[in-house]
């Protein structure tokens, strides 16, 4: 009786002291930051926790709560070599991963790492857990439901049960955040003869007042500021390129909520235009406003720069730029510029941008207005 | 005596049969003309392939009897691979799999595993369009990361980056050249951290650096700047222009610049010297090749061009099967080179107009450059790395 006290407690002491170890390097690779600060040691850490015991895996994941992108690949390249290990000498510890991944309060990167890493370890366990995710926090874990739904669409489809195909990619729909799933869910609900309101899935901002065009000469626009970027006075008239700049209001019809400058302006070249809008918000929260633009541009919110990017016609896409940002409860005021360069090409005539308000899972934050 | 002479016949066999590693985009120097005594031959077949689990255009490199190999995947090719193969049969030694911290937008044709990694032979560099960068021992050991476009906001570009890193005594050269936030660094190799750092013209660019008599040799479209790798100071500077595709070849007494076709240059310190020009060699997407005393230039219809290294002639033109994402690279007396239809291409350049000797049909898109050693070749897809042998 004696002994087994003191084998228990020694395993117990063994364990915590595992677990203090743990801590320590962890704690180093979470404070790793820009230009290689950290590096060295970050180094000297993660050998220490990829000879860890394959039931520190949790605890692994588990520091990448919080942690910068950085310090996140730090960690998840450890739990690649200690979940490698594991599942050779089958000693994953699934069920812990498991729980892991149902507390959503764990970070959606390392909530990821877990269902693969369930997933590698027994398929039978993730597809089981895969109808819980439809509403994940993690946009990259609402992919596998939503392929799952997409799959019994089309299946409802061969038996030709079009209420069932319709309920499954409805459901799909309203889950889905990555734009190649939406699009397939919007065709096949179109087919069917469903209405499917994209811009407000996406959460775009489609009506704007705009104002152009101001000279963008040698590209010099970009960082003049114009009167826009001091003042917003939507009755004011300014001096612009070889023209008075006024503002005038333009709904965009796009459904991808492409704010397009040539259609109120005309195809002008070497300008630079703004486009500015008031977006409620019910409450005090964070957000990001996310950008496609193959022009040069500039954001602000409440007066606040966000972000600046001066690349001209190399691609535009959905979410190109996602800027992390506070939304004030009742009015923020948003302020796009749009700079158009000297390049005559034909593919080098987009002047427009489309922005969205979203969280950080893609989900459209709707305005109040 | 007979003893010595036996030792010497010996290590002479060694030496002339000895395994050369291929560690960088074009292999050793970036001449793309491996060192080995051993050739890979003609009669070339697959020996092994592997599976990739995502896409990819960036070149194998080989060390020792490893194999690796980068690769992008997920539906907005997040997830970045590193892979460790043994050369021998194919078998997976490690993998590593990372995050994205950049943006991994590119144009459709490349992929965000563009840059070749490099290696000194004991650590491998992995640089990722994204500007995410790892380095690992041979086994697997993270050493170090960095996130290139997490320190530098605006670094990067759309249409996606490709540049491939060098390393030299000691320090790691990255570019990343674009419209926004251009910049070429060195790395201490042991830390990752900036040596220093400087600005580069504002335009995207995906040329590699060449290496070439101590000097790192950074093209870009206002021209060839030489800067020593330790401290990113300025050694010459040829302002002509150059390409901001295909990458310039330095070997021998001269750098064979892609600039208005190919200007041969002789700089010295802070001097250069032209020694002849032929705006008719012109490369398409891939590099240009030294052989022997020869440069051979494949342009954008997919003709390889030979000239005279001495004076830029033109000796013969030869239509292969193209069109070319890749390079062609070089073993004893033969060129190979494989094209976007994944036919790999075999080519005697003795042979009085040049000649196909050989071709090997992959039946995958390939945009790659292969890598050479150990008397065989490597070559990649968005869904296999195959040594050929």
């Amino acid at each position: 009786m004696k002994l087994k006290f003191v084998c228990l407690f020694t395993l117990a002491a063994v364990s915590l002291q595992a677990a203090a170890d743990l801590s320590k390097p962890i704690e180093t690779l979470r404070a790793v930051q820009k230009e290689g600060q950290g590096n060295e040691a970050a180094g000297q850490a993660w050998q220490q926790i990829v000879k860890a015991d394959p039931a520190a895996l949790p605890e692994v994941l588990k520091g990448m709560n919080g942690a910068n992108p950085l310090a996140e690949n730090w960690l998840r390249a450890a739990v690649g070599v200690l979940a490698d290990e594991a599942l050779q000498a089958k000693k994953l510890p699934v069920q812990a991963l498991v729980a892991f991944l149902k507390d959503t309060h764990n970070s959606p990167g390392a909530r990821v790492v877990a269902f693969d890493l369930i997933h590698r370890a027994d398929a039978k366990v993730a597809e089981d857990l895969t109808p819980t995710l439809l509403e994940d926090p993690s946009s990259d874990l609402r992919r596998h439901p939503v392929a799952k739904l997409i799959e019994a669409g089309n299946a409802a489809l061969e038996k030709k049960d079009k209420d069932a195909a319709v309920s499954a990619f409805g459901k799909g729909l309203a889950a889905a955040r990555d734009e190649d799933q939406i699009k397939t869910l919007a065709k096949k609900l179109r087919e069917l003869g469903q209405k499917v309101d994209l811009p407000k899935h996406f959460g775009f901002l489609m009506s704007w007042k705009m104002i152009a065009p101001f000279s963008n000469a040698d590209r010099g626009g970009f960082a003049t500021e114009y009167p826009p970027e001091k003042e917003l006075k939507f009755d004011a008239a300014y001096e612009g390129k070889a023209k008075e700049a006024k503002w005038v209001d333009f709904t965009s019809t796009d459904e991808y909520g492409k704010i397009d400058f040539n259609k109120p302006f005309g195809m002008e070249k070497s300008v630079v235009g703004y486009a500015a809008t008031d977006f409620f918000s019910t409450e005090d929260r964070p957000a990001e406003i996310r950008i496609g633009c193959k022009n040069g541009w500039k954001v602000w919110l409440n007066g606040e720069l966000l972000f600046a990017r001066d690349e001209y016609h190399r691609g535009a896409k959905l979410d190109q730029y996602k800027l992390p940002c506070q939304l004030k409860k009742g009015k923020n005021t948003i302020l796009v510029k749009c700079c158009q360069n000297e390049q005559t090409e034909q593919w080098t005539v987009e002047w427009e941008f489309q922005l969205r308000v979203c969280d950080a899972t893609g989900t459209a934050i709707l305005a109040k207005n | 005596m007979k003893t010595t002479s036996l030792l010497l016949a010996f290590s002479f066999y060694l030496s002339a049969s000895a395994h050369a590693d291929w560690l960088q985009f074009r292999g050793p120097n970036a001449t793309a003309v491996s060192s080995e005594a051993k050739t890979p031959g003609d009669d070339l077949k697959v020996a092994w392939s592997a599976d990739l689990p995502g896409r990819g255009l960036s070149a194998p490199i080989v060390v020792g009897d490893r194999v690796f190999v980068t690769c992008s995947s997920g539906p907005g090719q997040e997830t970045l691979h590193v892979f460790c193969f043994n050369a021998a049969d194919g078998s997976k030694r490690w993998e590593r799999a990372m995050r994205t911290t950049g943006r991994t937008m590119t144009h459709p044709k490349t992929s965000v595993a563009a840059n070749t990694p490099c290696s000194d032979g004991e650590h491998i560099f992995a640089l990722f369009s994204s500007n995410d960068l790892f380095a690992f021992d041979l086994d697997g050991k993270l050493l170090w990361l960095r996130g290139l476009t997490y320190d530098y906001a605006n670094a990067s570009n759309s249409l996606g980056m490709s540049q491939s890193p060098v390393v030299v005594d000691g320090t790691l050269v990255v570019q990343s050249e674009n419209d926004s936030e251009s910049f070429v660094a060195g790395l201490d190799v042991a830390t990752g951290r900036n040596k220093w750092k400087l600005e580069r013209p504002k335009a995207a660019n995906w040329t590699s650096a060449t290496v070439w008599k101590n000097v790192v040799a950074l093209q870009s479209s206002k021209g060839i700047l030489a800067v020593e790798p330790a401290t990113g100071k300025t050694v010459w500077d040829y302002s002509d222009g150059a390409s901001t595709i295909p990458s310039s070849v330095g070997t021998g007494e001269a750098l064979y610049a892609v600039s208005h076709g190919i200007t041969a240059l002789a700089p010295e310190k802070g001097a250069v010297t032209q020694l002849w020009r032929n705006e008719k060699l012109n490369p398409g997407t891939a590099s240009p090749l030294v052989l022997g005393d020869s440069i051979y230039v494949v342009n954008g219809a997919g003709v390889l061009i030979k000239a005279s290294l001495k004076n830029g002639d033109e000796a013969w033109k030869l239509r292969l099967k193209g069109p070319f994402s890749g390079s062609p690279v070089a073993a004893g007396k033969r060129i190979y080179i494989v094209n976007e239809r994944g036919i790999f291409q075999v080519i005697d350049p003795e042979a009085p107009e040049g000649k196909v000797l050989k071709e090997v049909e992959l039946k995958e898109t390939v945009l790659t450059t292969p890598a050479i050693s150990g008397g065989a070749i490597y070559v990649r897809s968005d869904a296999k790395l195959w040594k050929l042998q």
